[in-house]
């Protein structure tokens, strides 16, 4: 098997993530498929480490996953504020800063 | 390069077998999830099918010489920011459906028509790269773990020390933005109590679910005197999300207790 498989597969998963967070209303879900799309720019990136024989690959997938561990927290935190203040999840509710 | 070492470095891009199967076993697996993720109508489903994407990936690093990667992903995907996915749910409630209504005409096929295209390019593109694989076996000679610490607390030190900073401010970040200040003085329970009497609901604590022989779950409805059930003994979470048992009249329950008295 070819390794570039694995960076096809990242491919598809990537483009699944994005029609995830154009066609998602709920906030909640937009994030999930975000986290998707990081997931599969990682899954890339230990590819091409392995592909390159070095480990700064591996190095950068960790740091991107730091990275969206913190974007996570201040995600849902926003997410929790937002449905606070509207009683929604919606995307389509959080309107106000377009004014 | 000459086409000859082109040619020598093309033919050794193959990998093991086993790493094969579990590829071909995993890959689908993953993409079907991420479909599910992107197709199920209920966000609790979302965050499972995607918890089960990324362990799929998690043994796909583990395959490709990065244990250290996917035991992390293990850990702090599945692990810790799917269990805050799964919280912030519970929170912002589980009835939350998300509204199938288009906001923009149109909006539902360019964003397929976008996704499908990117993917075609993405994948299309990478057709045309000239592969090679060294493989990872001199680099974790010394194991996988000491390599990465080599490199992390090495060449990538100061991009770790901004890290450490990063993490910080997110803490402090969702402290603040979770924090909520209380505008008005607390109510008491003398309060509370004139205000369930005025507003004219039900003052007493709502009836509890029904028990049956069979079902005592708090998704069936207790009965009313003429044999409806009682919408108020269900929690309303229950009724949004659809999971309440239907409950079958009382002639009908003693039939069927009847006939398995019978049998």
């Amino acid at each position: 098997m070819n390794p570039m498989n694995y960076v096809y597969l990242s491919a598809v998963l990537f483009s699944i993530g994005a029609a995830g967070v154009l066609l998602r209303r709920n906030a909640i879900v937009v994030f999930m498929c975000i986290e998707l799309m990081l997931n599969a720019t990682n899954l890339a990136f230990v590819t091409f480490a392995r592909m390159k024989g070095s480990l700064d690959g591996q190095v950068i997938a960790f740091f991107v996953m730091v990275v969206a561990a913190a974007e996570v927290v201040v995600g849902l935190a926003i997410i929790v504020t937002i449905f606070r203040t509207r009683r929604s999840a919606s995307v389509d509710g959080a309107n106000l800063l377009k004014y | 390069m000459t086409t000859a070492a082109v040619l020598a470095a093309a033919t050794d891009t193959s990998t093991g077998t086993g790493e094969a199967v579990t590829f071909w076993i995993l890959a689908p697996i993953a993409v079907l999830a991420a479909v599910g993720v992107l197709f199920s109508k209920k966000a609790v489903h979302s965050a499972l099918l995607l918890a089960a994407t990324m362990l799929c990936l998690a043994i796909l690093y583990l395959a490709q010489d990065a244990p250290f990667l996917g035991v992390v992903q293990v850990v702090v995907y599945t692990g810790a920011v799917m269990m805050l996915f799964l919280f912030v749910l519970m929170l912002v409630g589980v009835d939350s459906a998300d509204s199938l209504v288009e906001t923009l005409r149109g909006q539902r096929i360019a964003a397929v028509v976008a996704a499908l295209g990117f993917g075609g390019l993405l994948v299309f593109g990478l057709g045309d790269a000239t592969v090679t694989n060294v493989g990872l076996d001199q680099a974790n000679h010394d194991g996988n773990v000491q390599g990465l610490a080599d490199l992390i607390f090495s060449r990538y030190v100061f991009a770790f020390e901004v890290t450490s900073a990063l993490l910080i401010v997110a803490a402090m970040g969702a402290m603040i933005l979770a924090h909520r200040e209380r505008q008005e003085p607390r109510m008491t329970q003398a309060e509370l109590s004139r205000q369930r009497f005025r507003g004219g609901q039900h003052p007493a604590p709502l009836p509890g679910p029904g028990v049956y022989a069979r079902h005592n779950a708090v998704d069936t409805p207790a009965l009313l005197p003429d044999g409806s059930p009682a919408d108020v003994s269900v929690s309303r979470v229950l009724i949004a999300r659809g999971d309440v048992r239907h409950v079958p009249g009382p002639e009908r329950e003693l039939a069927v207790r009847e006939e398995d008295d019978d049998a």
